[in-house]
């Protein structure tokens, strides 16, 4: 009882000092942030001509910027049912520590700098990706998606797929098809990620009219998709290798990586009862994290050894 | 509002100024250097 009552008080009072800096740079989402830039990062490098170092770090930076403050529009919008939902119910706004208001605010100037920034002092086709991306999320994902239709994260996951575009178009001021097949590769790697963890989330959902796939279409259907998904996934992160612009790095690490990614899908599949369920849900969205990254670590690391021994 | 509480909100006010700070001098820098980084040698360019 006095811990409740301590915690009572500690909120008023937070709620009534305002929000800390470490609360506004929550509402950027930094761990989604940091996939976001790393990403950006990988299309930046392998990307034929090589931008300045100076104008590639302020590029990457308003690339996180932009994405925190679509991250802060989000938190926004997003308020009343992050107040219902466990995972998210320690966010700023619904523990009272910034105002919706405040989170609007910060989010639009972000957006609208960040935009603006990257335009002026590196190029107006990563500068209009940026918007694209930062209005994707936004309005398509968050407003208009994701508390419609349960392909709500399958189109809305293009928002996240935009990133290795935006780092491509900074360094040559262009979109091609290597930037594409990055794209794709978040694309879709984006759905089993986020059903893996709806499947563990599912009440979380259905209690605040998320329309996730568990909660519409149930979960086998989840689990179905899960490995069609991984399916197309998989041979299709090979692409890089066949395309030339990944090396023998990269696909070793895509066919042993992609290998492992569909072997948890399949046992998310099989195993349907129970916390071994949960389990295999868990450890197929925690994997599929660290394949994203190990994938285009492989193709950063080989450019960086190209270059090294070029 | 009790002392605490006062003092708080002060400091919380007084952390956020000075995040606002830091962004708008680190604006003020990125613009410098990219204005370096894109002019070069040109950035001493001024013909009479």
């Amino acid at each position: 009882m006095a811990d409740v009552g301590l915690n009572t008080r500690s909120l008023h009072a937070a709620a009534i000092a305002g929000g800390s800096v470490g609360d506004f740079i929550a509402l950027m989402k930094p761990r989604v942030m940091s996939l976001v830039v790393f990403t950006a990062f990988t299309g930046m490098v392998i990307a034929p001509s090589g931008l300045h170092p100076a104008l590639a770090a302020i590029a990457l930076l308003c690339i996180a910027v932009g994405a925190g403050a679509s991250g802060a529009l989000n938190m926004w919008y997003d308020a009343d049912i992050d107040a219902r939902m466990q995972r998210t119910a320690g966010r700023p706004i619904p523990r009272g520590y910034v105002t919706a208001d405040e989170a609007l605010t910060f989010g639009v100037v972000l957006s609208i700098g960040s935009v603006l920034t990257l335009g002026l002092l590196v190029n107006w086709v990563a500068g209009a990706l940026l918007a694209l991306t930062i209005a994707f999320y936004v309005f398509v994902y968050t407003m208009w998606l994701k508390r419609r239709t349960a392909q709500n994260i399958v189109i809305g996951g293009a928002a996240g797929a935009f990133p290795p575009m935006i780092g491509w178009a900074a360094a040559t001021g262009s979109v091609s098809l290597e930037s594409i097949v990055l794209f794709l590769i978040i694309f879709l790697w984006t759905p089993p990620h986020f059903w893996a963890l709806a499947l563990y989330r599912t009440r979380d959902y259905e209690r605040v009219g998320v329309p996730m796939l568990p909660v519409v279409a149930g979960e086998a259907e989840t689990r179905k998709q899960i490995v069609i998904y991984s399916a197309i996934l998989v041979p299709l992160a090979i692409l890089p290798a066949l395309m030339g612009f990944g090396g023998a790095l990269y696909l070793l690490t895509s066919m042993t990586l992609g290998g492992v990614f569909l072997a948890l899908a399949l046992r998310v599949y099989r195993v349907r009862e129970g916390r071994e369920a949960d389990r295999a849900a868990k450890q197929l969205f925690g994997f599929s994290i660290g394949y994203l990254f190990a994938l285009f670590a492989a193709l950063s690391v080989e450019r960086g050894l190209t270059a090294w021994a070029g | 509002m009790a002392d605490h509480e006062r003092k708080e909100t002060e400091r919380r006010r007084r952390m956020r100024s000075i995040g606002i700070a830091v962004a708008l001098g680190m604006l003020v820098i990125i613009f410098y250097i990219a204005t370096l980084a894109r002019l070069g040698g040109n950035v001493m360019n001024r013909p009479m």
